[in-house]
Order: structure tokens, then C-alpha cells, then sequence
């Protein structure tokens, strides 16, 4: 298995190679679409990208917790999180 | 959201595009994504999050109806790590 890993700049050349626009406003698309997401996530709305996955905003509370290292009680303030569920058909995908 | 919304307001912020090509552009980043997981690879959008491949190992399942033994066989899963920024600023 290969160990690469993909960044920003890989996107803006998939959407460049894609799409006859410059590399400069490929990566501004690119960082819309991320950016867009996130506003809406943190607005507490779920996004739900048909066969890619949903990205999920979960509330979770408080509840103490503890030092693993050293036994002391700690805590935790409630918050939210976010989780990825991924569609079916990344799951085939990435068991093909 | 769902991804025609997302390709609205990317369209919406874009005039001069043409909604096909904002549709195109919208696909590409989360194929490319997809892509990359299918591959092994890990994809890191700082700021963002990050998604990468687990494996999970063979096991011995049960079928929780019947109590029966079932082999499951091993498989990759696709994960996401919420990446710094956007976890705080989820608790603002």
C-alpha cells in the first residue's frame, strides 16, 4: 500500500486538469467549497454529499473524566463534534 | 446542505462560471478525495480535517438474532479527523 498523502494543492489540479480555469482560481474553488462546509457545520447544519458521506454535527456533554497518566479527576465541558459517515459507495470503493 | 445546495452557493458566488462547470468542479474535489482513500492514500486539508484508511482485522462476528458464529472477513474503512480550526470553531 502506498503511503501519499494528498493536499490542497492536489485538488487544485484535478480541478484545474478539469475545468480550463487557472490554477489561482482553482484553488480559490477549492477553498469555497471547504469553506462552505464548514459555515454550514458550524452553524450546527449537517452536510450531506450524495455518494460521498455525510458530515454530522453531534452534541455531546459534559461529563468528568480522568488523567490516564495520573488518576486526576478532569472536566470535560460539553461540546459539540463532528463526524463523517461515509456513503456506501465510498465504502465499496475503498474495499474494492 | 446537500451537494446541489453546495453547488448553488458556489455558483451563486461565481457569475461568471457556468453552473455545469461549478457542478464539475464540486464532483472533482470529492472524487479526487474518494479516489485517493480507494488508493491507501491519506488526504489532508489543514484547517479542515483530515481523512484516511483503517484497517480492521478479520474477526469472528456473531449474528445477534440467532447467537450463530459468522466469519467477517477483513475490510478498509474510510475515517475523519476534524481538523483544528474547524473544531474550535465549532465550540465558539
Amino acid at each position: 500500500m502506498s503511503h501519499k498523502t494528498l493536499t490542497r494543492a492536489d485538488l487544485t489540479e484535478a480541478v484545474y486538469e478539469e475545468v480550463g480555469l487557472s490554477r489561482n482560481e482553482s484553488a480559490a474553488l477549492v477553498e469555497a467549497v471547504l469553506g462552505e462546509i464548514s459555515d454550514c457545520l458550524v452553524d450546527g447544519e449537517n452536510v450531506k454529499i450524495s455518494s460521498f458521506g455525510s458530515f454530522l454535527v453531534r452534541q455531546k456533554n459534559g461529563r468528568m473524566g480522568r488523567n490516564p497518566k495520573t488518576g486526576d479527576e478532569v472536566p470535560i465541558d460539553p461540546r459539540r463534534v463532528l463526524v463523517f459517515r461515509p456513503s456506501q459507495v465510498m465504502k465499496d470503493r475503498i474495499n474494492d | 446542505m446537500i451537494k446541489s445546495e453546495l453547488i448553488a452557493k458556489i455558483a451563486e458566488a461565481n457569475p461568471h462560471l457556468y453552473h455545469r462547470d461549478v457542478e464539475r468542479i464540486v464532483s472533482t474535489i470529492f472524487d479526487e478525495i474518494t479516489s485517493a482513500l480507494a488508493r491507501g492514500d491519506r488526504v489532508e486539508l489543514r484547517g479542515f480535517g483530515a481523512f484516511s484508511v483503517k484497517e480492521r482485522p478479520a474477526r469472528t462476528g456473531r449474528n445477534p438474532r440467532t447467537g450463530d458464529q459468522v466469519d467477517v472477513a477483513e475490510k478498509r474503512v474510510p475515517y475523519f479527523k476534524t481538523g483544528k480550526d474547524l473544531r474550535e470553531r465549532l465550540n465558539k
